[in-house]
């Protein structure tokens, strides 16, 4: 009786991204299984001045969190910009990129997307400033990511 | 980069990566797949010639993927309710076209609606039955055979010995499918409709409604009363009759093709006799229709029909089933939504908002998550931003004003929602509006309400945003500063006892001391409760539990994450200190007076001591209920923290049941597996046996395990209920005696925290009924305490 119609079965918001780490230690197929079994998210766009505990709160509405990282900037090892959420459960973790992803945080939208699972070093950004590489070249002027981006301050 | 991770188009079937040049098998029935599910969404062509042109597509696909469309036609009257019409037209075409094929799909769906009974999906097998009334509309089914089913499903309001909800449900879908099939019912057969509808309304007038208080969002009857579902049903099908079933809102594609439909041969349905009742059986809950607009409410534009007109049924119907349909994509569900078929004649964001809030007020829970809710009405917001943002605004408004009669568990969830909805618009709110909270005793619900919604708004942002964001008149219900309180500071008393050892462990502390050191350190905590036997000072001491607790708090204090390292590093030391039921008990009030300004980062400790053991879940229950916690008694964060930690017992339970299952599930494979081999060779035998043996020691290890947590489970909501009661009947003997009334804020409180116990867990509790009949609900027990229970029960009679 029960033929799942693909037409109707959309779950778009829980599909995998495009993106693949490239300090990942594996192939693509490893990384994609990971990806597809993961509990964990990256969070993406927050604030410099978000904290664990705002993260925290945001993320636990859709089920109790395990453990959050702030991401830290590499040389002055403050708080740049993402995080990593790692839920107990699956279901939870889809939960969030249903219904959290694209929503606000400390007035930024922010982005999250699955993470093969955190290992002891990915809490650093990996521009060559310390920070995210996307601050390394951004031109607009945000002042909850440190202002310009690290290219335009340095001319 | 862009990063679409979802089509915006409006064809919910697109599949990208799939290309449909070739014509092999696999890709024609994707094909007939997409075709069918998309027929009747936007296009450039009408309704009508989408199914004509797709109607021929299939019959000439019949001769060889005739099964493949019988699934697919069977699934989507199944899952795709809200485009009912526009299926059974199409199948009304079929049939016109092939009589043995409207044959085959009408037996099709017999055997899928027994199945769906089976399986106990209920919600899935109301929409089967419409759907198969509304072929009667379709000239696909005769009326006769129709009625007949109808009434094998009213005859279940004879059965004896059944649960109500058994009865309600076969009336349900009966009346449910009125509003599409009753005009031709009654057309053919309406002596045998009008006994039927008497039969109902027989039934209706004896069947208990002892669950419909504990259902109910608000208590007050004004402005729009809280029906149950089944009598608003009722009132709402009597109208349509008084209106000689004239019913005009459903789209029906079938009437355009009338002159070719009623040349259509019908079939008549074979005789269905419902599946008798099992223990198995799951029937759905009875519910509350939920309203809080009527046509007084929208300023302009169409009328909202009334409350038991049947158009409100059928747009509450479709609604929901979009919402059903859609909820994990919120951008495809506000559009549905916001495309409804016929909008133009309904103040449909009126509808919308009252359907959304309807379910995320729904008692015991709602049909999704919570958080799904909030997401769906800002995508709204997003696609209407010149109206739907105003009706909104004006449901909280109308909400706020209500708040002294709703239910508390409904007004938890008000509060989640608002504060999380006002984070992602900068938390813009005319807060003035709601001076007149200021004036009122601060746990009265709207001061309160509007406390809470702060909290959770700092909780979310920070503390000087609150202020910045509030008139300086409501700082009196500004959440204060999460900041903690260290008793045992530089400023503090040197004489304070415990003074020094707080020192000296707070240094060990910052100089990387073991465990071992600390314990050492920590026998100089002075203990005058200390037993003569215990010399080596091992028992409670709470004096220890303050000095290390407070002290290794505050130099964690910096985030969460410093805080579970913390706890983390010294578990052995916190383990030893809370050997007893006592020493766990005080830990949880040294907690909550170190951070007593932080409610967040109670829960979150709460949390880690239970999952690292340094507390069970009833030191929780019983701190909760404590004294020292009265003060906060009524606060959200402290029933947060319980239902978390009763959820956390649950789930562990739930966790070791599945270890011991699929033990035995290996046990049992290795022993079919045995059987099959036997006759092997000596040792794979032996291997084998040493195998089974050590499974079998496995299982007898794990079963003890389930029982010794499902023994703490239902001792956990022993203790609960048993703290409950003594504290309401506490407060009623008390009112008693002096004279007061009852209803006080914080009786409604207390006794609505009862309720939301039952209410949240009813699965599990559903177990104990017996014992709590037994040993706690009793005849003895105030009617007012008795009640709550009682109208437990009634959920499930």
């Amino acid at each position: 009786m029960s033929i799942k119609l693909n037409a109707l079965y959309s779950d778009s918001y829980v599909d995998i991204s495009q993106y693949r780490d490239q300090h990942f230690k594996g192939n693509r197929y490893e990384q994609e299984k990971l990806l597809k079994q993961s509990c964990t998210l990256y969070v993406g766009n927050l604030s410099f001045y978000t904290t664990e505990e705002q993260v925290h709160e945001l993320f636990s509405k859709s089920g109790d969190v395990k453990r959050i990282i702030i991401g830290l900037d590499k040389v002055k090892k403050t708080a740049c910009g993402f995080c990593f959420v790692e839920y107990y459960t699956r279901a939870d973790a889809e939960n969030a990129m249903r219904f959290i992803n694209g929503t606000r945080l400390d007035d930024r939208i922010i982005r999250t997307d699955w993470d093969a699972g955190f290992k002891e070093g990915r809490q650093y950004g990996r521009g060559k400033s310390g920070g995210q590489v996307r601050d390394e070249y951004r031109q607009d002027y945000d002042p909850a990511r440190g202002g310009y981006g690290k290219l335009v301050q340095k001319s | 980069m862009s990063r679409r991770r979802h089509s915006d188009e409006s064809d919910a079937g697109s599949q990208p990566h799939k290309r449909r040049r070739t014509s092999e098998p696999i890709e024609i029935e994707d094909r007939l797949e997409s075709l069918i599910c998309r027929v009747g969404e936007k296009s450039t062509s009408s309704l009508e010639s989408n199914l004509e042109g797709l109607a021929g597509v299939l019959e000439a696909d019949l001769p060889n993927y005739k099964n493949k469309i019988l699934r697919i036609l069977c699934a989507v009257a199944r899952l795709l309710p809200e485009k009912l019409t526009v299926y059974t037209t199409l199948v009304g075409l079929l049939n016109a076209r092939n009589y043995n094929f409207g044959g085959e799909f009408v037996e099709a769906m017999i055997r899928q609606l027994k199945e769906t009974l089976k399986s106990n999906l209920y919600s899935e097998a109301v929409y089967l039955v419409r759907f198969l009334s509304d072929l009667v509309n379709c000239h696909v089914i005769a009326a006769p055979s129709m009625v007949a089913m109808f009434e094998n499903f009213i005859s279940v309001t004879q059965e004896e010995d059944i649960p109500q909800v058994r009865s309600d449900w076969y009336v349900y879908a009966v009346l449910s499918s009125l509003p599409w099939v009753g005009k031709e019912l009654y057309e053919k057969k309406d002596v045998e409709m009008d006994r039927l509808l008497n039969q109902i309304e027989g039934y209706l007038k004896r069947r208990q409604k002892t669950h419909v208080p504990m259902l109910q969002v608000w208590t007050a009857e004004k402005p729009h009363p809280q029906e149950e579902y089944l009598d608003c049903l009722w009132a709402q099908v009597q109208k349509l009759k008084k209106d000689r079933w004239q019913e005009r809102h459903i789209l029906r594609p079938y009437i355009a093709f009338d002159s070719v439909l009623c040349e259509a041969l019908q079939h008549n349905l074979p005789p269905f006799t419902p599946p008798a009742h099992s223990d198995d059986a799951v029937y759905p809950m009875p519910h509350v229709v939920f309203r809080m607009f009527d046509y007084t409410d929208a300023p302009e534009g169409p009328v909202m029909p009334g409350s038991h007109s049947v158009e409100r049924f059928v747009i509450e119907e479709n609604l929901h089933c979009i919402i059903k349909s859609h909820w994990r994509e919120r951008k495809t569900c506000a559009a549905q939504l916001l495309s409804y078929p016929g909008k133009n004649k309904i103040p449909l964001n009126y509808h919308i908002v009252e359907v959304i809030f309807g379910e995320l007020f729904q008692l015991p829970s709602p049909p999704h998550i919570d958080v799904m809710y909030t997401a769906l009405l800002i995508e709204l917001c997003k696609l209407q931003p010149g109206s739907l943002p105003q009706v909104l605004a004006q449901a909280t408004e109308m909400m706020y004003m209500r708040l002294d009669t709703m239910n508390t568990t409904c007004i938890d969830r008000l509060i989640n929602w608002f504060s999380h909805h006002l984070s992602n618009f900068q938390f813009r709110w005319s807060w003035d509006d709601w001076a007149d909270c200021l004036t009122q005793d601060i746990e009265k619900p709207k001061p309160k309400f509007v406390k809470e919604v702060l909290e959770k708004c700092m909780r979310l942002s920070y503390h000087q945003r609150i202020v910045d964001i509030v008139p300086p008149s409501f700082s009196a219900l500004i959440p204060a500063n999460p900041v903690c309180t260290y008793k045992f500071g530089e400023e503090t008393d040197s004489s304070l006892p415990g003074f020094a050892v707080a020192t000296t462990v707070g240094n060990a502390i910052k100089n990387r001391a073991s465990n071992e050191e600390i314990l050492i350190a920590l026998k100089d905590v002075p203990n005058p409760n200390q037993d003569d036997d215990d010399d080596e000072g091992d028992g409670f001491s709470p004096l220890k539990i303050e000095v290390f607790l407070q002290t290794l708090l505050h130099l964690a204090a910096k985030s969460f994450s410093h805080s579970f390292s913390a706890l983390a590093k010294f578990h052995e030391v916190l383990k030893n200190l809370t050997d007893s039921d006592e020493g766990k008990l005080h830990i949880l009030r040294v907690l909550y007076e170190f951070w007593r300004n932080h409610p967040q980062m109670i829960s979150v400790l709460v949390d880690k001591f239970i999952r690292t053991q340094i507390v069970d879940c009833a030191a929780v229950a019983n701190w909760v209920f404590s004294p020292e916690m009265a003060h906060d008694f009524t606060r959200f964060y402290v029933w947060e923290i319980l239902h978390s930690t009763i959820r956390k017992m649950n789930k562990h339970v739930q966790k070791i049941q599945k270890e011991l299952d699929e033990a035995k599930e290996k046990l049992e494979k290795q022993q079919n597996k045995k059987q099959r081999d036997s006759g092997d060779e000596e040792d794979m035998e032996k291997n084998s046996e040493d195998e089974e043996g050590q499974l079998e020691e496995q299982i007898e290890r794990l079963q003890e395990k389930v029982e010794s947590a499902q023994s703490e489970q239902k001792n956990l909501f022993l203790v609960i209920f048993q703290r409950f009661i003594m504290l309401l009947t506490e407060h009623l003997v008390r009112c008693e005696t002096s004279g007061i009334d009852i209803n006080t804020t914080w009786y409604k409180n207390c006794i609505e925290r009862l309720q939301q116990i039952f209410l949240m867990h009813h699965v599990i509790i559903q177990q104990y009924m017996g014992t709590l009949e037994n040993l706690l609900f009793t005849a003895e027990l105030d009617h007012h305490i008795l009640a709550v229970y009682q109208q437990f029960c009634a959920l499930q009679l």
